[in-house]
């Protein structure tokens, strides 16, 4: 079974190959990717909606349908992770571990024992991830600041920049899960509640879908972002720039909040309690 | 120069993306497909394409490899074939 698994295997991959022969030489000029559409974008970009960078232009602007249904492919892909994993019937763990701060001694409390909840000298630790790394730690918290400053950087600079509301949102979603790798995820859960995190990823849909709506009530396209230029106060074709920014704002928000989601999920099986 | 660089990156893909699949060790696996994704982003910003390489940098080397390995982490290290 497994040789005859290999040669399907390998006979697909043969006519694939096969198949890209006939794919014109990167970068040809006279390939049909090149000769319609492609020379109008580089031509009329700048006069039609000001952006610089023609990617961002074409990803939220001409092919605004396009990124509003990939983002909602995302916030499906982390209301499906909820459905499979996310568990409600919460069992309390059989033994908790707590670490008594200024000695660094660990205590295992057993089912019925008494819980130092309320006490400050007391941290609740993982029962799989104990290590105490007070460099870590502070190293993560030092960073941590930076690089979601940076990710917004992403977000807004998108216009004139690589970047934009996918890589952006990715990198400001990677700062939670760095903090709830370096801290622990209870930690984390209580900067951004799991309820926090749902409404969020439900909210950037909305801008985007929203914005859309908003330029039909002024008598044009479903996202075309031109009627948007009464209420922004600028003219149409900033306008459209304007209204970029706002998707990317709400494509940002989406990502964001799927990621931290999903490793919420991930992480901790389900049950938000003990993580990685 | 480019083109010799090209060749290496795209050998040090299929290695890679060999080494993942072949690798007894998830965690391995998770780390090394980790590694195929950044070759990958080398190769889109070679090829001009900024955007989807930093894409490609964010989401494939860095997010998913983290929830590989969160899920290395709850279920098991060894693969059973």
């Amino acid at each position: 079974m497994k040789i005859a698994g290999l040669i399907v295997v390998l006979l697909c991959g043969c006519l694939l190959i096969y198949g890209t022969v006939d794919f014109p030489e990167w970068g040809d000029p006279a390939s049909p990717a090149s000769t319609h559409v492609s020379p109008y974008y580089i031509e009329t970009t700048m006069e039609d909606t000001s952006v610089p960078n023609i990617v961002t232009a074409v990803l939220a602007d001409y092919r605004g349908y396009d990124t509003m249904f990939e983002t909602i492919v995302i916030f499906c892909a982390g209301i499906a992770c909820i459905f499979l994993l996310r568990t409600y019937t919460h069992q309390a763990p059989e033994t908790r571990l707590y670490r008594h701060i200024p000695t660094g001694i660990i205590l295992r409390i057993k089912k019925g024992g008494k819980l130092p909840e309320d006490s400050t000298d007391f941290e609740r630790v993982d029962l799989q991830w104990v290590p105490y790394d007070l460099i870590i730690k502070t190293a993560c918290r030092v960073v941590v600041p930076f690089v979601q400053l940076f990710a917004l950087y992403v977000i807004a600079h998108g216009h004139h920049s690589p970047g934009g509301g996918f890589q952006g949102g990715v990198i400001l979603g990677a700062t939670l899960i760095l903090y709830a790798i370096s801290h622990d995820l209870r930690t984390t859960i209580k900067r951004m509640s799991e309820k926090a995190v749902i409404l969020l990823s439900a909210a950037g849909v909305f801008i985007y879908a929203s914005t859309g709506a908003l330029c039909l009530l002024f008598g044009v396209n479903y996202l075309d972002y031109s009627g948007l230029a009464a209420i922004l106060g600028v003219d149409p074709v900033s306008a459209r720039s304007h209204g970029i920014l706002i998707v990317e704002i709400g494509v940002g928000v989406a990502v964001m909040a799927v990621m931290v989601s999903l490793y919420y999920n991930l992480s901790s099986v389900g049950k938000q309690d003990e993580g990685l | 120069m480019t083109w010799q660089l090209d060749h290496i990156i795209l050998s040090l893909v299929i290695i890679l993306a060999l080494g993942a699949i072949t690798v007894k060790d998830l965690l391995g696996a998770a780390i090394l497909f980790g590694a195929y994704s950044f070759m990958m982003c080398l190769l889109w910003a070679i090829m001009g394409a900024v955007d989807v390489a930093f894409t490609e940098a964010s989401v494939g080397a860095g997010v998913s490899t983290v929830f590989f390995v969160a899920a290395v982490f709850r279920t098991t290290r060894r693969t059973k074939d």
